[in-house]
């Protein structure tokens, strides 16, 4: 290789790897390095505590909790939201009088800002007046509090996410759908195979690639997405319905406890690596069709 | 040697600028949120022109800064940054997080005068509760608030109450509560007796209870909280059994925001909410409402609410000199008023309310004396160090016991537990 061709490699990758760097990879050791010292307040500077703020991680039991509403969040939302979204993509693939129509209905959740959405379903649930109570009160049914209850609210909440998240999904899905040869299906019918073989013996398994892009999406938004818990709960009551983000931001920005912040962060960075690296390595050998 | 030449380059733009400048200006920048609707942000801005045009050497950038959180989120990070405002009215409960950050300086230096000192002494001391501590005051109350109760008198004669009695007592609220208690077909209520709203800082209200039970929820110096104390564990029994004993509130955690919505649609005959909703509830109420003080338990009482001015280190004595003669403009009589009427905040000087401006608005609208009446009964806000922190161990207390998952004194002996660990290190 020429010497000169070296140098503009390394030229055309530099913006690229400066601003990584500088906004991705330089925030991440400075959070693992302040997670060892102790909030600095302007009477007191930081101290080295060592592992001190992991020790009082440990013994958090709001931390546990929001580690535990994750993943019932994570449970709740990924498989739901990636299903429907399949269902949907199915459901508008074919065509049929409408269809634009119905293919913007289920893209709609996705085009409105997350703060909006939850004002929506803030009214949905509001006890007594709200949408919801107004449908069972028709019925007879007395009134609900979804999120005033710590049994309900983080369901609540799991369902506006879902609601969100299955019509972005289902637009992969739907490309997707469009790069299956026809022929693959029409020649399974003239064998005589039904629709359930179709779908999964060749829809299904041809679509792998795009389940694994969706499921990774949909764990790191499981993690990410917290925009709606501000406007729908505040995180309560007491802590039901916070995530890890969630808690990570009320901890740094409201209680201006940085370290320990920090060291929450620090949780989250290396339980993301971990998922991601997990989904690669152990999905990508399974996902393409051989 | 390149930082020195950056230095010298931006000090010789600076001076040029200057100099391009008709008289020296003193530029302030001043943070302010909106907690409230209507015209809060346009009356603040037009207050700030007005002052501006009186006084031509003083230049005043009012930054609306979001809401209370948004508000001391940014002061905090401007402030990190070498960059804070020179003032900023944030939340009174604010001021022990901001002297512990070393943020903010008293007022006490630039009160020289004997008319500097009795401004000082104009305001409610009820609002000076929370902007005092040491011996020192750290802030000016500006947009204070407190709690009052809002009837709805066309539920109280429908259900053969006096309309224009409230219940004076917690026994009182109860009784009237049950008349008041409506219930459909298949038993399911229509019209509660009272709403407390629990969402999002119950403490707030909560505090009307405590105080009413003749007890302080932290000490003036911000170090010791009393979460667990006999007669406040009585309190959260009492806002407890409103809803599982009585029957005659909605259960579970009730929305602060939904709460004036559900007064005007019928959902509740009574409501406990700020006074700064008065404006809305005058505007929105399709019946005649009555406003009244809290009941009473051992003693009358309310908190106090809202947010004071600050004054922040890390500019020139000169600019502070400047924004407290500012403050001191604001918070005269005249401009006062103009305030409250747009917002319904309670004026925090006893002159702004026998000014001719006001004096016409009360006599049409007696309601706004309510609140102004009550102060005489109304304590301190919850405030101590680290007070988001401390604030929400108490929030999480109350939630756990309102929706059942633990009984009051177990809650609130947790809460104390927690908040002690975090205050020992500022006794």
């Amino acid at each position: 290789m020429d010497r000169r061709d070296w140098v503009y490699g390394w030229l055309l990758v530099l913006p690229a790897m400066v601003f990584l760097g500088l906004f991705t990879h330089l925030p991440a050791i400075t959070t693992i390095w302040n997670s060892f010292f102790s909030t600095p307040r302007g009477r007191r500077p930081k101290l080295f505590v060592g592992l001190e703020n992991y020790q009082r991680l440990l013994d958090d039991p709001v931390f546990w909790k929001v580690m535990v509403n994750n993943l019932w969040f994570a449970l709740g939302t990924i498989p739901l939201s990636i299903a429907l979204a399949l269902i949907m993509a199915l459901s508008v693939q074919r065509a049929f009088a409408g269809r634009a129509l119905v293919r913007m209905a289920y893209f709609t959740p996705t085009v409105l800002p997350l703060i909006a959405v939850a004002n929506i379903w803030l009214f949905f649930y509001t006890p007594g007046f709200g949408l919801i109570d107004q449908i069972t009160g028709v019925f007879g049914l007395g009134q609900s509090n979804l999120l005033g209850s710590p049994d309900t609210a983080l369901v609540a909440v799991m369902v506006v996410t879902v609601w969100k998240e299955a019509g972005f999904f289902m637009i992969f899905y739907l490309a997707a759908l469009q790069t299956i040869p026809p022929q693959l299906s029409e020649a399974a019918k003239i064998e005589g195979a039904s629709a359930g073989t179709v779908f999964w013996r060749i829809t299904f398994p041809l679509l792998m690639p795009t389940t694994l892009f969706v499921s990774i999406n949909a764990v790191i938004n499981s993690f990410r997405m917290v925009d709606h818990i501000f406007v729908l709960t505040g995180g309560g009551p007491d802590n039901a319905s916070s995530l890890l983000l969630f808690y990570i931001y009320e901890t740094s920005f409201r209680f201006w406890d940085t370290a320990y912040g920090a060291t929450l962060t620090v949780v989250m960075l290396a339980l993301l690596g971990l998922l991601a690296i997990g989904q690669f390595l152990i999905f990508d050998k399974k996902v393409h069709y051989k | 040697m390149f930082a020195k030449a950056i230095k010298s380059a931006a000090l010789s733009a600076a001076v040029a600028i200057c100099g391009a400048l008709p008289a020296q200006a003193t530029d302030l920048q001043f943070y302010f949120p909106v907690a409230v609707g209507g015209g809060a942000a346009e009356t603040i801005e037009a207050l700030t022109k007005d002052y501006m045009a009186q006084n031509p050497g003083i230049s005043i950038d009012a930054v609306y800064a979001g809401s209370y959180q948004d508000t001391i989120a940014k002061v905090i990070t401007a402030a990190r940054g070498g960059n804070a405002p020179q003032l900023s009215v944030a939340l009174s409960v604010d001021m022990f997080t901001l002297i512990d950050e070393d943020l903010i300086v008293p007022f006490d230096d630039f009160i020289k005068t004997d008319e500097d000192r009795a401004w000082l002494a104009s305001f409610y001391p009820a609002f000076m509760e929370n902007s005092q501590t040491g011996g020192k005051t750290y802030g000016i109350p500006f947009q204070r608030s407190t709690p009052v109760l809002y009837w709805n008198k066309e539920a109280f004669a429908a259900a053969g109450l006096d309309p224009n009695t409230p219940p004076a007592t917690w026994e009182e609220m109860v009784e009237m509560g049950k008349k008041l208690v409506k219930k459909d077909e298949n038993g399911n209520v229509t019209q509660w007796g009272v709403r407390i709203p629990t969402s999002g800082f119950p403490y707030w209200l909560f505090q009307g209870l405590s105080t009413q039970n003749d007890v302080i929820l932290a000490n003036s110096e911000g170090n010791k909280t009393n979460f667990d104390d006999p007669k406040v564990v009585e309190a959260l029994e009492y806002l407890v059994s409103l809803s599982t004993e009585h029957g005659v509130m909605e259960p579970g955690i009730v929305e602060w925001g939904a709460t004036p919505k559900a007064f005007f649609e019928g959902q509740t005959a009574m409501m406990w909410t700020t006074t700064g909703n008065l404006t809305n509830v005058r505007k929105n109420a399709p019946f005649d409402f009555g406003v009244g003080m809290l009941p009473a338990n051992k003693r009358r009482g309310a908190p106090t609410g809202g947010g004071n001015f600050y004054l922040f280190k890390g500019t020139s004595q000169e600019q502070l000199a400047a924004a407290v003669d500012f403050i001191k403009w604001i918070t005269e009589p005249e401009q006062s008023a103009k305030w409250t009427m747009a917002t319904g905040y309670v004026a925090p000087r006893p002159a702004t309310w026998d000014t001719p401006t006001m004096q016409a608005y009360a006599a049409d609208f007696p309601a706004v004396l309510v609140a102004r009446d009550q102060l005489e009964f109304a304590v301190a806000e919850l405030s101590t160090y680290e007070n988001q922190r401390v604030t929400r161990i108490f929030n999480d207390a109350l939630a756990a016991a309102i929706t059942g998952q633990k009984d009051a004194a177990t809650a609130l002996a947790e809460a104390q537990a927690q908040a002690d660990a975090i205050l020992a290190a500022y006794r």
